[in-house]
């Protein structure tokens, strides 16, 4: 170890590393403040001119699509004639496709609980600050954790024929495994992008995956009785 | 005459009832523009300044203020679609078919309604992912996170309300699905589902409470959270932006200190 007085001045200014500033004084030299200037601007008017833009365009879009396409309207609501299949609006379609597979339970209050409270916690359970790659640190130990928790989850899906769950699930995983055989010096550029993710991260993106995949097959994907039709073959 | 109404609006702008109004008064100086932020009720949820580098397209996409310009479009919709509707069986419905034939421009305030709800959800997923990619979510914008994801549940909520106010097939079966879930809860399944229809299938009850929720709750709780969304964004400094300080020739980084350490 080299002398511990020996520390080197400088500001790290990369809250991702270090969200609480430490500034190392070496000796014979004071400590000393880098004036902190950014470029400012008023938020009266360039901010507020900017979001006006935007809100105006995004209402010419909209404008344009109730011009153009109108809102679906059915008869009048029969409790004694069920359509088949009776859909949920699409963004639970997610979530009904997996009530097909799951008992009430589960699809409909476990795992909507799951996810509010993964979401609410993602903050609060990033300990890992610097958000170093996942792989980059106890890649042993990880690496088993992982194994076991990506066959667990394959094998419960396939078990239970989520094959539509499965299929985003193992690319995802396969994506991990090439993460885990690389590292920031990698030559490909995507190795080493992906080398760099932290959990969160991964967790995140295999969420929005399944989410993608589950809403898309849910709406296109599935017929009378929720069996497989082609949307393009109706 | 351009000059004449010149004129006129500064001697407006200068009268005292104007003032008693707009105490930041006419101007360009920072001094004026930093008032008109701070002396407003509702601007002044932001801060009179922002970093520049904020404002860049790529980091938010604007994702969340185009979230807020579609809560804006449905809260005028909305309050016209009031005019015409009666949350009442099957008037409701009939409602439904006037706006459609007899209401002028009805069917085009319906579309827009539905378009911009359809595009809200889509867009507070988009703005959720997006903040969560920049990593924007850290401390200290923590609790800022939760009160989104707050938010994301009552747009949800708004628009599954919503969505049964019609009273077609469609509105129907996709409220009974949804609906039926709630009796999976353990234990007090049942009583949630019957508290929420007020009966124990989606009837006239059920039409009058999504209706309360859809018109009146549910809005005035998204515009709250809303407001303290925007106010924690000023409190915990800003929005996000990747590194705190501009990279300057000369400034010391880590990968030099890395290096001189060495
Ligand atoms: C009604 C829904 C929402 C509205 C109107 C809204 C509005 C906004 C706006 C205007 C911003 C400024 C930056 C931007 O334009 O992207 C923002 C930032 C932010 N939003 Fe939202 N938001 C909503 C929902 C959410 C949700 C669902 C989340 C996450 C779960 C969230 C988390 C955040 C965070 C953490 C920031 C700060 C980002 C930063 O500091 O860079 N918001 N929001």
């Amino acid at each position: 170890m080299s002398d511990p007085k020996d520390f080197v001045a400088g500001v790290d200014s990369d809250q991702r590393r270090s969200p609480q500033r430490v500034v190392f004084v070496t000796r014979r030299t004071s400590a000393q403040v880098k004036a902190n200037y950014e470029e400012q601007v008023q938020t009266y008017p360039e901010v507020l001119f900017r979001v006006v833009l935007a809100i105006e365009i995004l209402a010419i879009v909209l404008v344009g699509m109730a011009l153009l396409f109108n809102a679906p309207l059915e008869g009048i609501a029969d409790p004694t004639h069920t359509p088949n299949p009776a859909k949920a609006p699409w963004y639970f379609l997610g979530l009904q496709e997996l009530l097909h597979y799951f008992p009430p339970v589960v699809a409909g209050v476990l795992v909507p609980t799951m996810l509010i409270v993964s979401l609410v916690i993602i903050p609060y359970f990033n300990i890992n600050i610097e958000a170093a790659g996942l792989f980059l640190h106890h890649r042993r130990r990880r690496l088993q954790i992982f194994y076991v928790t990506a066959i667990g989850l394959l094998v419960f899906l396939v078990a239970f024929h989520v094959y539509v769950a499965a299929v985003p699930s193992l690319i995802v995983a396969i994506a991990m495994i090439v993460a885990a055989n690389s590292s920031p010096q990698s030559k490909s550029a995507s190795c080493r992008y992906l080398s760099k993710k932290p959990m969160a991260w991964w967790v995140m993106t295999w969420f929005l995956f399944e989410l993608i995949v589950l809403t898309a097959v849910g709406t296109f994907f599935r017929g009378p009785g929720w069996s497989w039709v082609l949307p393009w073959r109706s | 005459m351009p000059g004449k109404t010149d004129k006129i609006l500064e001697q407006v702008e200068q009268s005292r009832v104007w003032r008693s109004i707009f105490r930041s008064g006419r101007g360009t100086s920072t001094l004026h523009r930093a008032l008109a932020i701070q002396q407003n009720v509702f601007l002044h949820l932001f801060s009179t300044k922002v970093r520049k580098r904020m404002l860049s397209v790529s980091s938010t996409w604007y994702l969340g203020t185009l979230t807020l310009g579609t809560f804006m479009i449905l809260i005028i919709t909305g309050v016209l679609l009031m005019l015409y509707y009666h949350p009442s069986v099957p008037q409701a419905y009939a409602d439904m078919k006037d706006l459609q034939f007899v209401v002028s421009s009805g069917l085009f305030l319906r579309n827009l309604h539905r378009w911009s709800a359809q595009a809200m959800v889509f867009l507070v997923f988009a703005h959720m992912f997006k903040v969560f990619y920049r990593g924007a979510y850290r401390a200290p914008r923590e609790f800022n996170w939760v009160i989104g994801v707050v938010l994301l549940l009552i747009t949800l909520l708004l628009s599954y309300t919503g969505y049964l106010l019609p009273w077609d097939q469609l509105a129907y079966w996709a409220i009974t699905v949804g609906s039926n879930l709630s009796k999976a809860v353990p234990l007090v399944g049942s009583k949630i589902h019957f508290l929420m229809l007020g009966g124990n299938q989606v009837n006239a009850n059920a039409l009058l409470r999504f209706y309360v929720l859809h018109c009146l709750i549910l809005p005035l709780a998204a515009l709250l959270f809303i407001a303290v969304h925007f106010w924690r964004i000023r409190k915990d400094g800003g929005l996000y932006v990747h590194q705190s300080e501009p990279k300057r020739a000369g400034a010391v980084d880590e990968s030099t200190l890395v290096k001189e350490a060495k």
